[in-house]
């Protein structure tokens, strides 16, 4: 029960783009086509849960038994950095089309505050899904993970049809480019508002 | 470029916000009242100065193909420095701004800079660059912020103007999203204007 | 310009950048230790003088068992006797926990709150903490009224589109109040300890 709830609320409620503004550089950058939007969306899955799984470790095995904790930001950063590195040399020897679907997107996500937030996030906040506030365990954390990824994906993979549908008709002048995509991404945010509440 | 120049191209021609679109997601998330988004770009600027300095001061002994990771290992160490300060300093501000202190490291605006000009200029002039493009950040998110909170809650730095509410969409996510298009599309406009 | 890349430079480059920076860290770490605990300590000593009436020497920390979960709080004095508890309580709001300090008196009514940590939505729950609403818990007697939003049947106006934010938020006072009379009765049985004690002492001689 209490995954189901982490699931609905990481994809609909508490959707990491709409409603807590994390990874917007890539939401505004690669949604021109609805394809790139889709491959983004891939990669950013993997690699945020991969990511949380070893910073959640490290975190608890490591910088907690050490007294280290205010080393976070900066292992988070490198682990993750380190990460996104292996991730691409293993793609490229192992499923060299995955690589070329993913591949070219894989050095941007190291910048991509979802990853580091969401790794961030397991680790600092208190959550409240079935009743009394505690920390995420490992399990719950990964599937936080990848449920917020899964709503990283949905937003942007809408985000992107919209655009494309945007791309043929006439937008006054100063608005073209950015500016209309930011009002479409007002509205898509508006209608995920109608999710609050669920969880 | 005098060092005055370096200052000042921050605030219109190379606004960050504004015109480079760089660091959406802070600007985004903390401005949801006009003192939260000028905490945020102060914090930012703050980043921005000390890491731009470091940054133009190593670069020449930081090998070319590890500059990016020591780049980042770099501003991550001033961004938990700030961290520490603002816990000890200013606890409440810190409290607001949350996650998104620590998610600094990511800001593009930071590592773009490190990569665009400390890497190849002196100390103080990536100081003043540092300084120049954190005024225009905090110039971007002090005036978002305003506009969203005098149109969302009717009160201008915590001043309320207005008895009851505003239009709370503008505190939450959608008007977020909406105030940042037309403030970019005014920005446009005038700035269009000045270059005829 | 940048040096040469070579296996052997990369690894010691990238070793002094951690290096220079742990070692930064630490010593920043050192000195704001104690500021930040100084902050930390601050706000704690702060919310209880805005809870409780006034009172005299240091707030006294204990903590109590309610339905199996530890409460912390703290006793104030007056004049030999408890003048007040600040209690710390928290419950689940619309996005995270709403932690409270509830300041009771010793005749057992709500004399103030005053919000430790929230994370509700600004502009609609965040509101908890202004005085319309956080008002209605000053100087509330809770056995002339019922701590439940006008909506379930109580007497706590909530506020506009935050029921969820006034519910968590007068729950927590709710259980600051059995917190309180798990306090009260803890402190009556070892008063009367006492009092066995010392009316047992003059039987021995």
């Amino acid at each position: 029960m209490e995954y189901i709830l982490i699931i609905i609320s990481a994809i609909f409620v508490n959707n990491i783009l709409l409603s807590q503004f994390m990874g917007i550089c890539p939401f505004l950058g690669v949604s021109n086509k609805l394809s790139t939007a889709t491959g983004m969306s891939g990669a950013v899955c993997f690699v945020i849960t991969l990511a949380t799984l070893v910073t959640y470790l490290f975190q608890y095995y490591v910088l907690v038994p050490l007294h280290i904790e205010f080393m976070q930001t900066i292992a988070f950063i490198l682990i993750i950095a380190a990460l996104v590195q292996m991730v691409e040399i293993v793609l490229k020897k192992v499923s060299p089309a995955l690589y070329q679907a993913l591949g070219i997107f894989l050095p941007l996500i190291t910048t991509n505050c979802a990853v580091l937030g969401v790794a961030l996030m397991v680790v600092t906040k208190e959550f409240t899904y079935g009743g009394e506030p505690h920390m995420l365990n490992l399990g719950e954390s990964v599937v936080f993970a990848f449920a917020t990824s899964l709503g990283f994906g949905l937003a942007m993979i809408l985000f992107a049809g919209l655009r494309e549908q945007i791309a043929l008709n006439k937008v006054p002048k100063p608005f073209r480019g950015i500016p209309i995509a930011l009002v479409t991404a007002s509205i898509l945010a508006m209608a995920f508002m109608g999710f609050s509440g669920l969880v | 470029m005098g060092k005055i120049q370096l200052i000042t191209k921050g605030f219109v021609k190379e606004n960050p916000t504004f015109s480079l679109l760089l660091g959406m997601c802070p600007t985004l998330a903390t401005t949801t009242s006009a003192i939260n988004g000028m905490s945020m770009g102060l914090a930012t600027l703050f980043v921005l100065v000390l890491s731009n300095m470091a940054i133009s001061a190593a670069a020449p002994y930081i090998p070319d193909k590890v500059r990016i990771p020591a780049y980042i290992v770099i501003i991550a160490a001033f961004v938990t420095i700030l961290q520490f300060v603002m816990q000890a300093f200013t606890p409440d501000i810190y409290e607001t701004l949350g996650l998104f202190i620590p998610l600094i490291v990511v800001n593009c605006i930071v590592l773009g800079r490190a990569e665009a000009f400390a890497n190849k200029n002196s100390v103080v002039d990536s100081a003043c660059d540092g300084l120049g493009i954190g005024i225009g950040f905090t110039f971007a998110l002090t005036l978002l912020g305003l506009v969203r909170e005098i149109l969302g809650s009717g009160s201008a730095f915590g001043f309320k103007f207005i008895s009851g509410d505003g239009i709370l969409v503008f505190v939450l996510a959608p008007g977020a999203f909406m105030a940042l298009a037309y403030l970019i599309v005014l920005f446009k406009k005038v700035t269009a204007k000045k270059g005829e | 310009m940048a040096v040469q890349s070579s296996f052997k430079n990369m690894t010691l480059c990238l070793f002094a950048v951690c290096i220079v920076s742990s070692a930064l860290l630490a010593a920043v770490y050192a000195v704001t230790k104690e500021p930040i605990e100084a902050a930390e300590h601050a706000k704690t000593a702060n919310a209880i003088a805005q809870v409780v009436p006034e009172f005299e020497g240091d707030p006294v920390p204990g903590t109590v068992t309610v339905d199996g979960k530890e409460y912390s709080y703290y006793t104030v004095n007056k004049g030999g006797k408890p003048a007040g508890y600040a209690i710390m309580t928290s419950s689940v709001g619309f996005s995270g926990p709403v932690s409270l300090m509830v300041g009771m008196t010793a005749d057992r009514v709500v004399y103030s709150t005053t919000v430790l940590s929230q994370a509700e939505t600004p502009g609609l729950g965040a509101k908890c903490v202004e005085p319309e609403f956080a008002g209605q818990f000053k100087n509330l007697d809770p056995a002339a009224k019922s701590l439940k939003v006008k909506k379930d049947g109580g007497d706590i106006d909530a506020i506009t589109a935050s029921t969820i934010t006034s519910r968590a938020y007068t729950k927590a006072v709710e259980i600051a109040v059995s917190v309180y009379d798990a306090i009260v009765s803890s402190a009556a049985q070892e008063e009367s300890a006492e009092v066995e004690a010392a009316s047992g002492i003059p039987q021995n001689e």
